[in-house]
């Protein structure tokens, strides 16, 4: 497995032999904003992104799939993904959310929907070049990643560091094998980079070591600041749908125009939807909104790490630009316990 | 995208078929289900585990089994119609399918911290589906326990469940059985009031004494603290909570309470373990 540098031009011959072969996602400009989407022209791809609206995630657990399908009253059938796919331009903090499903997904009663799906992945990753409004990976240990990724990207001037770090990695390298080797300066600038990208991904400041999080929870229950912030929440469930690690979800059946069969269908849910907690004949067990928006930062910073040993979030503050009333920065919730109340 | 059908792979979301043996109405808004597995094997449940039944096309929903173990052969379930999934079974009838997902959760710990002890069973409604699931294993191993006090309420007498097998529960050795209604009709000639009116009228040995506890959210704060009256200790105590386990196996993220999964580290709870946890009583 090497580490070679690429130039523009070779990296975009690379990506169109890649796009010829099979399924490719990549990052790509919307309005003026950006989205991973099938990659269809390499010229297409725009690694100098800032942050995509929806994390990648959606590959590996779509907002909707069928997990089963059904014929008459009972004989359900398992339906798998299982085309093989390439995701271009992934940021580390989001390399590190998929990282924590896989744990989640994996964990105790695998769920093979999304494992299978996550075995076809071939994860092409991009350290930053441009930090977003709200990014603050760089408190979270998550602005660099150095596991959890196929392929690193680094951009060091006017060419690419390409780091492959596993088998399905170098099925993909192709004609990159030959490029060459990196030079110890283009090491030594893309050490830089992670430096520079650890330090500057920093929009807004945790005051705190995030692994201290779970212990100033516990103490926080009655903090006021889940009452004040959350007479603001409409309970739309935005922090819930753009966060990559978010996974809850909802299953239904969707029936066939013809009645007689259908799919057992699986759906993004959210948290801080009022109705998440209720149950069939109306009692919602979590019918306070702030409740329910205790919950959501309990549950990042305290039942997850309980659960996999990662705090969850990623701090690549998406549900801080996707919040409408601007609550839901989790630095600032977070920050905020440290005061004295 | 390509979707590939396998029924090799196992899958934690697929149910198994079963089939409605038995279909009875008991109340308004209740049916009792006698069900088979198609596979022919045994649940292989515990008392006080569930299980997640699926009608195709409406969906699936979570469901105290209410028979014990020790009757092979079916299991019961008994369903207030109150969910899509608990209104489309009341409208099958014995030898429709269903599927069957489970056992799933946390039993009463009947081959632990109950063997050996005086057991009081207090359960408020349907609160007494799975409660009956111990009930009826207590019995069947009859022996391994001490005396055995079972109280029932409901809300009136139409409401009342079990009602044949309550009587049988009365003529078990060393067994008192005493129900309650809210509301009385005029052929009510028993107790009136909340389920904690019937608790002055027994006499235990709190220290000898394992409470099984099922019933709706309200109940529990009541029972609880008439049973610490009565110097019933916490550690002794084991609560079954209701929650929206949409998944059962610890994925969905429906069912928490707190850090806790009510569909891996409960239904079935220890009182003392949930004294810190908030959102347990709600
Ligand atoms: S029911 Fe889905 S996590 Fe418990």
């Amino acid at each position: 497995m090497g580490v070679v540098t690429v130039d523009l031009k070779m990296l975009n011959v690379w990506v169109e032999g890649l796009i010829r072969g099979g399924r490719v996602f990549g990052v790509q400009a919307k309005n003026n904003r950006f989205q991973f989407a099938p990659l269809l022209m390499a010229a297409n791809l725009r690694l100098d992104y800032d942050v995509t609206v929806i994390p990648p995630k959606k590959y590996m657990q779509p907002a909707r799939e069928d997990l089963l399908t059904f014929e008459g009253a009972a004989g359900f059938e398992t339906c798998l993904d299982q085309e093989p796919f390439i995701l271009i331009g992934v940021h580390p903090y989001d390399v590190a959310a998929i990282a924590q499903m896989d744990a989640v997904f994996s964990g105790d009663n695998v769920d093979v929907h999304y494992m299978t799906r996550r075995k076809q992945a071939t994860v092409v990753a991009c350290d930053v070049q441009a930090a977003s409004a709200n990014v603050f990976a760089g408190c979270m240990g998550t602005a660099t990643v150095d596991k959890g990724f196929d392929i690193l990207l680094t951009r060091v001037g006017d060419h690419y560091v390409v780091d492959s770090r596993t088998h399905k990695g170098e099925v993909i390298l192709g004609n990159l094998v030959k490029a060459p080797k990196a030079d110890a300066v283009s090491l030594a600038r893309r050490e830089q980079v992670w430096e520079d990208n650890r330090k500057y991904l920093r929009k807004h400041e945790l005051r705190m070591a995030p692994e201290t999080l779970p212990t100033l929870l516990e103490a926080s229950c009655d903090h006021p600041v889940w009452e004040e912030k959350s007479q603001r929440c409409f309970s739309c469930g935005s922090c819930n749908m753009v966060c990559p690690t978010c996974y809850c979800f909802d299953v239904r059946d969707d029936v066939r125009w013809d009645l007689k069969g259908g799919a057992r269908v699986r759906d993004w849910d959210g948290c801080m939807l009022r109705d998440f907690a209720t149950v069939a004949g109306g009692h919602n067990f979590r019918k306070n909104r702030a409740d329910r928006y205790r919950h959501r930062y309990y549950r990042k910073g305290k039942y997850m790490p309980a659960k996999i040993g990662h705090i969850s979030c990623v701090g690549c503050g998406r549900c801080i630009s996707a919040c409408v009333t601007k609550i839901a920065n989790p630095v600032e919730v977070y920050n905020r316990l440290l005061e004295v109340r | 995208m390509a979707q590939t059908r396998s029924s090799q792979e196992k899958d934690i979301y697929r149910p198994e078929p079963a089939t409605l043996a038995k279909v009875q109405p008991v109340t308004e808004m209740e049916s009792f289900f006698e069900l088979r597995l198609d596979s022919g094997k045994e649940l292989g449940h515990m008392p006080g585990q569930f299980v997640e039944v699926s009608v195709a096309g409406i969906g699936e929903a979570p469901f105290g089994v209410s028979s014990s173990p020790t009757r092979q052969g079916s299991f019961h379930l008994l369903l207030r119609r109150v969910g899509n999934v608990s209104s489309a079974l009341h409208r099958l009838k014995a030898g429709d399918k269903v599927g069957i997902r489970g056992p799933f959760g946390k039993p009463f710990p009947v081959d632990d911290a109950m063997k050996g002890q005086d057991i009081l069973f207090i359960s408020g409604g349907i609160g007494l589906v799975p409660v009956r699931s111990v009930i009826q294993y207590v019995f069947d191993h009859r022996r391994d326990y001490g005396a055995v006090t079972i109280l029932f309420g409901t809300k009136s007498p139409a409401d009342r469940l079990f009602v044949d097998e309550t009587d049988e529960w009365k003529r078990q050795p060393d067994t008192v059985y005493l129900e309650s209604v809210d509301r009385a009709d005029a052929s009510w000639k028993g107790n009136v009031g909340v389920i904690t009116t019937l608790m002055p009228k027994i006499t235990i040995d709190p220290v000898r004494t394992v409470a099984v506890i099922c019933g709706p959210p309200i109940m529990y704060k009541f029972v609880l603290m008439e049973l610490n009256k009565m110097g019933v200790p916490s550690e002794r105590s084991y609560v079954s909570l209701e929650r929206h386990m949409k998944c059962g196996v610890g994925k969905c993220g429906h069912c928490q309470i707190n850090g806790l999964y009510a569909c891996q580290d409960g239904p079935v709870f220890r009182y003392s373990d949930l004294i810190p946890v908030r959102e347990a009583f709600r």
